[in-house]
Parts: structure tokens; C-alpha cells; sequence
């Protein structure tokens, strides 16, 4: 593929995962990602050029632990509920710190169902939790994979485009 | 004959006259000696008597008139010249005597005669102040009468009460055979007897009221004597042996409570009047005096009186219940209300979580159905899923918001932004729409509209892409032109506005906006209706019609609150529409002293920190590891700690900063060490706390344990650049949340 092109579909391609949806005009609904992606997009420079990589894997690694940790938990008889609230705790400030602004959402309502105790509403809070979650694993890894494929085909990331 | 030096008489004494004359002469002196006598010791007797010198010349004078007749006894013999002599003397002194009192009594009889006229007089004066006397002790016991029985009858409240005590009373005082109380019927037709002294039970009589003895009794406020004959005196059956007694009859004004006037009783056809009739026992001879009717007269005007401070008295009773009442009631309702709002605020705090979370999952799932391949029918079918519960979000957004604006517990959020931006976001947010309904936007920013504003930014721009999404909403063609400028006093004031009064003043001022479309027009009776909450117009034209929903509502509301007015002038249908708004926002004094410390255009402030040793305390690797390398893109040199523990190992007083997330599970005492460690101020880094949560118990909490600065996570470059220049420059930052 011609760099020029994959310049172009990769700005598309991140236009499209930080697109607001203009139909309703209190901004209700947002993207996968928000502007905190682009913070760490910004942070990358030459003395560090594979900080979004590493911090991306680094998420990654930790989503799926305490995804599983959780899942363990809540399948208890008796489910503690303290220890369940302090993972989520852990994976709303992953995802809050990384821009994951969905995941960072569900964490949000998943604690208010853990203060009430409500093994229901864990539980389904865990499955959209995981939805999400796998939703912006795949988005997050076809742009490093595009970012790569741009690096290796000798072109730079065009952050200037990113205009929001 | 021998010669002696008698005198003869003038006349020979015939035996039998002489002898007469002898002994009348002698009783006569005896009278003459006797009357002073009389006079004296009656005279002495007598108190006063201021004539004693006359007396005294009085009784010398009937002294000498007795002694010269006695004398005179003597002269009827032979008798010598001494007798002769004495007589004479005795009748010299008499006679001159006697002139001197004759003269004297002529000055004295006069005087004795005008004592006797004055006695007179005296004595008719005397009859006449008996008569006065009796008068006034006629009136003075009237009075002592009427006193007594106002008392009885003042003395209780109780209309009944006080008409039989009336009754009674006047039975007492004027001993009346019977005496009778005639009412007005409601219908105020009749005269029904209600009130009798000797009949307990009274068999409801009832006589017309047009009655000419009637009307004569009512024209006047004097008690009037009446036939025994007539309706109202008949009240017992009459054995017709003897002569009933005399009748008087007296009218009692029954007055209305608004026209309370003691004195003056006002003279309306309308009044209402009582009947009172009196009538004197049968078979004596007496008759109304006087005093007795003006006693009963009187005595009406007191019931008159107590009447009416009895039905006040009802009255104000009968109100003062109902207030009661009324207020039991209303205190029911408030506690109503209140239980309503209160159920209605735990329901939408409830429903505010419960509507969102499925909003959410639907909103999700289809913007993710519309990222997959989807045949056109199905995307078309996505995207109208999509677009109706967007609506729907908006919608469940709106109603929270105006029910927290009608509670009143809505406040503006106050801070410094930029103007401009705000207009130009709006414009980059209809933009797309407008492009795709090909209706050209343009906007006009007058060149003195300010930069910066004071106001709620958030709400402002709500307003305002309201208001724009109307227009475009609502308009199939045509251009929506956008206009914003500093109302002056001149343009502030609208017609349509009538209740509108902007107080220009020196910090503040009037942004108007405008904005107009040729779409497809409002009705003008129905502009009102379109600020009503869900209130629909009835348009022809469309399905939708403008208006409905509660986002003009809404708008108005936050206009209000920013001491602004809001209306839309329409010609007609299909003549397009022009919403105008005018809201209050203050000015800036300076830029830089606004309350966000993050403006871009910070005048002050370093862009790196070269070599600033930094800690960074956070549990969680991710946002660790994207603090660390923030602060090591702003040039700091940068140590990490994953715990309260390695922290304290690690930290030196080379760290100037110490970031730590607060939301790990000893953050706070990890805080509270580092105070212990470092005494003195200046060997302690500053520490600043980073934080997810934006409730006030946190800053608190953050507060308490002595942290130098609160920033609200996810934090920028620019955020984080801002906050270490006021850190390091003031030592103190609690802004940034």
C-alpha cells in the first residue's frame, strides 16, 4: 500500500473512532475513544516512540487479569464485594488513564451496582464491561498495527490531521 | 256751796252713762295695759323681729291711750287739779305719741304687707321645686331602671339569652301584665312571635308586616301607645270583663353588622325591625307615664345593641372555624405536596440511572451495528434506531433538567470562557447537518462583542444550539443567519418583552442573538404556546411540529435565570422565523484573572521544568505509567512508586513534587506520612493528589490531610504543564478540578 494512502486511512480511521455522532446536540453520545487517547498520541515523540504501543500492551495485560479476577469473584456463593469494587476501581483508572471512555463508563455504573451489593447487576455490568472492552482491544490493535505498517513503510504518523 | 279747787265737769253725770262709761273706760285701760303685754311676750317669743323700736313707740302710745283712760275714771267724780293736770300731761304725751306712730306706721305697713307678698311667693316657689324634685326622682329611678336591666340584658352574649332577659327585666321593673317580641320572618314578610314573657311556648303567631299600626310603630324610633285591639296586642284571649290595659308598642332595629353606628341609625328602607309590645295589667287604672316610655325606648336601643355584638360575636366565631378548618386543610395539602416532591425527586434520582443504562446499551449496540456490513435497508433501518433513541436520550436529558430547574434548585454554573469559541463550536457542531439539508449557515459576530464572558458556558451553548437546531430542524431551504452583538439600551427594550427591564451596569452587559431562517414559519398565535412544556402546534405541513418537547422550555428557563428574555417572531406559515434572545453576561476584568487557570492564553507560567524531581505514587500500572511519562514529556525527572510503602523509601527532599492517586487504598495516609517525615515546610515536596471523583467529599478529604493541590484525572500536557507552573509559583493549587 502507498504511504500516502495508508496515511489517509489511518487519520480515517481515528477520525471514525473519535467521531461525534452530530444527531443529538447535547453531545449524549461519544466515541470509543476520547480526547485522553490523543494526550497519550501527543506524548510520543522521538526519544520515546513506542510509548502508545507499550502503554496500550501494558492495558491490555492488566484488562485481562482483573477481567478474569472478576469474573472468578463474582461466580463466589458469597461474593466479596469489597474486593470486586477495588478491581473495578483498578480497571476505571486504567481505562480513564488510557481514553477507553466506554469501558471507563461501565466501570462507573458496575461500582454503584457493587455498593448496593447487586450480584445481578455485577454481573451484567461484567458482560457489557467485557463487550466494550473487547470492542476497544480491537480498535486499539488495528491502529498500532496500521501505525507500524506506516513506521515500517518509512512514513510518520500524521498527528498534525488530527483536528477535533 | 264751798268753793274747792275741783273741776267741775262740763256735764252733770246722769247715774246709770256714768257708770257705763266707768267700766268701759276701765276694761279699756285694762286692754291698752294688757295688748303691749301681749305684744311683748309674743314678740320676745319670735326669733326675729326687726321692728322692736316701733314696738316700743307702739306700746308707749297704747301705754298712755290705756293710761289717759284711766285717768279718765277719775274725771267722772269730782276731782282735784293734779288729776286734771296728770290727765292732761297723759293726754299731751298721748297725743304726741300717737302722731309720731301714726306718722311711722305710714313708713312700716308697706314693708309688713311685702313680707306677707314674699311669704307668698316663697311658698309657690316652694310647690314648684316639690314638683321638680318628684321629676328627678322619677328620672333618676328611670335611670337606675335602664342601667339595670342594660346590665342584665349587656350581660351575656346569648342572643336568646338577652331578649328574654329584656322580657323579663321590663315585666320587673314596669310590672306588665304580658310583653311580647315580634320578629321578621326571613322572607321579612311577616312578624312572627318569638319572644313572650307569661307563655312559655309561644304558638308562632305571625302577622303581616305591612300592617298600617305596623308601619306606623316602625316609622318612628318613640315608643308609641297602640289599640289593645290590634294583631300584635292580641295575645291572650280576652274575657272581655274588664278593660284591658294600655299597649305600647316600640320597634328594635335588627342592624346588619357593616353598619354599627351607636348614634346614628341610619335611615334605610331596608333597615329590619323587631317588634316589642308592652301592655299594663288589665284591670287597674294605670297608664303609661312618660318615664316609662321613655324607658322602653330606651331600652329597645340596648337590645338593638346587644343584638348586634351577639351576631358578631357568631359570626366572627364562625370564622375563625373555617379558618380552622381551611387551615387543617392546607397543612394537609403542603404535607401532600411535599411528599409528592419528594416521591418525584427519588423517583427521577432512581429513574435517572434506571433510563440510562438501557439508553446506553441501545445507543451502543446500534452505533456498533452501523460500524458492521449491513445491507441498506438494514443500515437505513440502524440509523433511524439510532437517530429516534438519540431523541430519546435527549429527551430523558431534558426532563431531568427542567425538573431540577423547576425545583429551583438549578444554579448557574459561573465561570470565565471564551465567547467566540462558543459560537464557533455550535457553528462546527450544526455544520454537518446543515451541509447535508444544504442550507448555508453564516455567522456574524459584531466586532465589539467581547471576547471573554462571565456566565454558565455550558448552558449558554445549550441555549444557543437549541435555538440554531430549530432552525435548521425546521427549515427545508433557504439560509439560517446567525448574528450576535452587545444589545444597547434601545434595542433592550422590546414591545414584545413588556415585562423585560435591563439594568445596564458598569461589569456586565446584554448579548443579544439572533437568529432567522426561512423555513417553514409558526402561526403567531401560537408562539406562546411553543415555550409551554409539550405543548404541540397544529402545523399542516409537517408531522413534527416545532416546538413540542421541552427544549424551548428549557431554554427559557435558563435565559431566565440568566436574567435574560427569549421570544420568536414569525410572519406567518411559510414565511420563515426569527428566534431572538437576549441574556445577561458579565465582563472580565482582566483575562488573566479568570477563575480556570488552564486558558490557553496563560501569560504566565513555564512550558518545561527541567531536571524538577517528580514522584509518582499511583497502584494502577496503566495510569502510572502515563503519568510518568506527562511529566517526563514536560522535562521532569521522574521516580515511581506503586505503593504507600516504597514510596516513603524512596522519597528524598530532592522531590520538589509528589503525585499521588488518591484513589489507591492508603493514598490518603501515604499523604499523612509524608507530613510526619518531613517536618519543616520547605524540606517537603508538594503534594498533589490525583483523583477520578469530583464530589466535594474528596477535595475535603484531600483538604484534610494536607495536600498542596487536587487535579481531576485524566490530565492533559497542558493541564499538567498549568498545574506545575502554579505549583511550583504559588506553593498552592486548589482550582484544578
Amino acid at each position: 500500500m502507498e504511504v500516502v494512502q495508508m496515511q489517509r486511512a489511518w487519520v480515517e480511521y481515528t477520525k471514525s473512532l473519535f467521531r461525534e455522532f452530530s444527531y443529538s446536540f447535547f453531545g449524549w453520545m461519544k466515541g470509543f475513544l476520547d480526547a485522553q487517547f490523543q494526550q497519550l498520541q501527543l506524548l510520543q515523540d522521538e526519544s520515546n516512540p513506542d510509548f502508545v504501543a507499550e502503554v496500550v500492551s501494558l492495558f491490555f495485560e492488566d484488562s485481562e487479569r482483573l477481567l478474569s479476577d472478576l469474573t472468578f469473584a463474582l461466580e463466589q456463593q458469597s461474593v466479596d464485594f469489597k474486593k470486586v469494587d477495588a478491581h473495578v476501581h483498578q480497571l476505571k483508572g486504567s481505562s480513564s488513564s488510557i481514553g477507553a471512555q466506554r469501558v471507563k463508563n461501565d466501570c462507573i455504573a458496575f461500582r454503584s451496582f457493587c455498593e448496593e451489593q447487586n450480584v445481578e447487576g455485577c454481573q451484567r455490568c461484567l458482560q457489557q464491561v467485557k463487550q466494550d472492552y473487547s470492542l476497544v482491544k480491537s480498535k486499539l490493535e488495528a491502529l498500532i498495527r496500521l501505525e507500524q505498517q506506516i513506521v515500517a513503510a518509512g512514513g510518520s504518523i500524521p498527528m498534525e490531521e488530527l483536528s477535533f | 256751796m264751798e268753793s274747792c279747787n275741783c273741776i267741775e265737769p262740763q256735764w252733770p253725770a246722769e247715774e246709770l252713762l256714768m257708770k257705763y262709761q266707768y267700766i268701759s273706760d276701765f276694761f279699756i285701760a285694762l286692754a291698752y295695759f294688757s295688748i303691749p303685754l301681749e305684744l311683748i311676750y309674743f314678740v320676745k317669743k319670735s326669733a326675729v323681729f326687726p321692728y322692736r323700736w316701733v314696738l316700743v313707740q307702739f306700746g308707749a302710745f297704747i301705754v298712755l291711750c290705756g293710761a289717759t283712760h284711766l285717768i279718765n275714771l277719775w274725771t267722772f267724780g269730782m276731782h282735784s287739779r293734779s288729776v286734771a293736770v296728770v290727765m292732761t300731761t297723759a293726754k299731751v304725751l298721748t297725743a304726741a305719741v300717737s302722731c309720731a306712730t301714726a306718722l311711722m306706721l305710714v313708713h312700716i305697713i308697706p314693708d309688713l304687707l311685702s313680707v306677707k307678698t314674699r311669704e307668698l311667693f316663697l311658698k309657690n316657689k316652694a310647690a314648684e321645686l316639690d314638683r321638680e324634685m318628684g321629676l328627678i326622682r322619677t328620672q333618676e329611678e328611670t335611670g337606675r331602671h335602664v342601667r339595670m336591666l342594660t346590665h342584665e340584658i349587656r350581660s351575656t352574649l346569648d342572643r336568646h339569652t338577652i331578649l328574654k332577659t329584656t322580657l323579663v327585666e321590663l315585666g320587673r321593673t314596669l310590672a306588665l301584665e304580658e310583653c311580647a317580641l315580634w320578629m321578621p320572618t326571613r322572607t321579612g314578610l311577616e312578624l312572627q312571635l318569638s319572644y313572650t314573657l307569661r307563655q312559655q311556648n309561644p304558638v308562632g303567631y305571625t302577622v303581616p308586616i305591612q300592617l298600617p299600626v305596623i308601619n306606623q310603630v316602625f316609622s318612628s324610633n318613640r315608643a308609641m301607645k297602640i289599640s289593645p285591639n290590634s294583631p300584635v296586642a292580641r295575645l291572650r284571649p280576652l274575657s272581655g270583663k274588664y278593660m284591658p290595659g294600655e299597649v305600647v308598642a316600640v320597634r328594635v332595629p335588627l342592624l346588619h353588622l357593616s353598619n354599627f353606628q351607636i348614634n346614628d341609625w341610619p335611615e334605610l328602607s331596608t333597615r329590619r325591625y323587631a317588634l316589642m309590645v308592652l301592655m299594663l295589667p288589665s284591670d287597674s287604672a294605670r297608664q303609661w307615664h312618660v318615664h316609662e316610655l321613655e324607658l322602653v325606648e330606651v331600652v329597645a336601643d340596648q337590645v338593638a345593641v346587644a343584638l348586634s355584638h351577639a351576631a358578631i360575636l357568631e359570626e366572627s366565631m364562625r370564622a375563625r372555624d373555617l379558618l380552622m378548618e381551611q387551615n387543617v386543610a392546607l397543612d394537609h395539602a403542603r404535607r401532600e405536596a411535599e411528599t409528592a416532591v419528594r416521591a418525584r425527586n427519588d423517583f427521577l434520582a432512581v429513574m435517572n440511572h434506571e433510563m440510562r443504562t438501557p439508553m446506553h446499551a441501545v445507543i451502543a449496540l446500534s452505533s456498533l451495528l452501523q460500524e458492521t456490513e449491513l445491507t441498506p435497508e438494514q443500515r437505513l433501518m440502524v440509523e433511524t434506531i439510532l437517530r429516534s433513541s438519540n431523541l430519546l436520550a435527549t429527551l430523558i436529558n431534558d426532563v431531568l433538567d427542567l425538573s431540577r430547574l423547576e425545583d429551583g434548585s438549578l444554579q448557574l454554573d459561573l465561570g470565565s470562557f471564551d465567547l467566540h469559541a462558543v459560537f464557533r463550536e455550535v457553528l462546527n457542531l450544526i455544520k454537518p447537518i446543515a451541509s447535508v439539508k444544504k442550507l448555508p449557515v453564516t455567522l456574524n459576530l459584531a466586532p465589539d462583542l467581547p471576547e471573554y464572558a462571565i456566565g454558565d458556558e455550558k448552558r449558554l451553548m445549550q441555549t444557543i444550539l437549541n435555538v440554531i437546531g430549530n432552525a435548521v430542524k425546521f427549515s427545508k431551504e433557504g439560509s439560517i443567519s446567525i448574528t450576535a452583538f452587545v444589545a444597547k439600551s434601545e434595542s433592550l427594550r422590546d414591545s414584545r418583552a413588556p415585562d423585560f427591564f435591563p439594568v445596564p451596569s458598569d461589569n456586565h452587559f446584554y448579548l443579544r442573538v439572533q437568529v432567522k431562517d426561512a423555513g417553514q414559519g409558526i402561526n403567531p398565535p401560537d408562539i406562546p404556546k411553543l415555550f409551554t412544556k409539550f405543548a404541540h402546534t397544529q402545523t399542516l405541513a409537517t408531522k413534527n411540529s416545532r416546538g413540542s418537547g421541552l427544549g424551548l422550555a428549557i431554554c427559557k428557563r435558563f435565559v431566565n435565570l440568566m436574567e435574560g428574555h427569549i421570544w420568536i417572531e414569525s410572519e406567518g406559515l411559510g414565511k420563515g422565523c426569527m428566534a431572538i434572545f437576549i441574556v445577561k453576561l458579565g465582563i472580565p476584568e482582566n483575562t488573566s484573572e479568570s477563575k480556570n487557570p488552564f486558558l490557553p492564553k496563560a501569560n504566565h507560567g513555564q512550558t518545561t521544568f527541567p531536571g524538577l524531581k517528580v514522584l509518582v505514587l499511583d497502584d494502577n500500572g496503566v495510569s502510572r505509567m502515563v503519568t510518568k511519562e506527562l511529566l517526563v514529556h514536560l522535562g521532569c525527572d521522574v521516580t515511581t512508586a506503586s505503593s504507600r510503602d516504597e514510596c516513603l523509601h524512596v522519597v528524598s527532599q530532592d522531590h520538589k513534587v509528589v503525585c499521588m492517586d488518591v484513589g489507591m487504598p492508603d493514598g490518603f495516609e501515604a499523604a499523612v506520612r509524608l507530613h510526619e517525615k518531613f517536618t519543616k515546610r520547605h524540606e517537603r515536596p508538594l503534594i498533589v493528589a490525583l483523583t477520578g471523583n469530583t464530589d466535594k467529599v474528596t477535595k475535603e478529604n484531600c483538604m484534610r490531610v494536607g495536600m498542596d493541590g487536587v487535579i481531576l484525572k485524566p490530565v492533559s500536557v497542558d493541564k499538567m504543564r498549568s498545574v506545575l507552573s502554579e505549583l511550583l509559583e504559588h506553593r498552592v493549587l486548589f482550582e484544578a478540578m
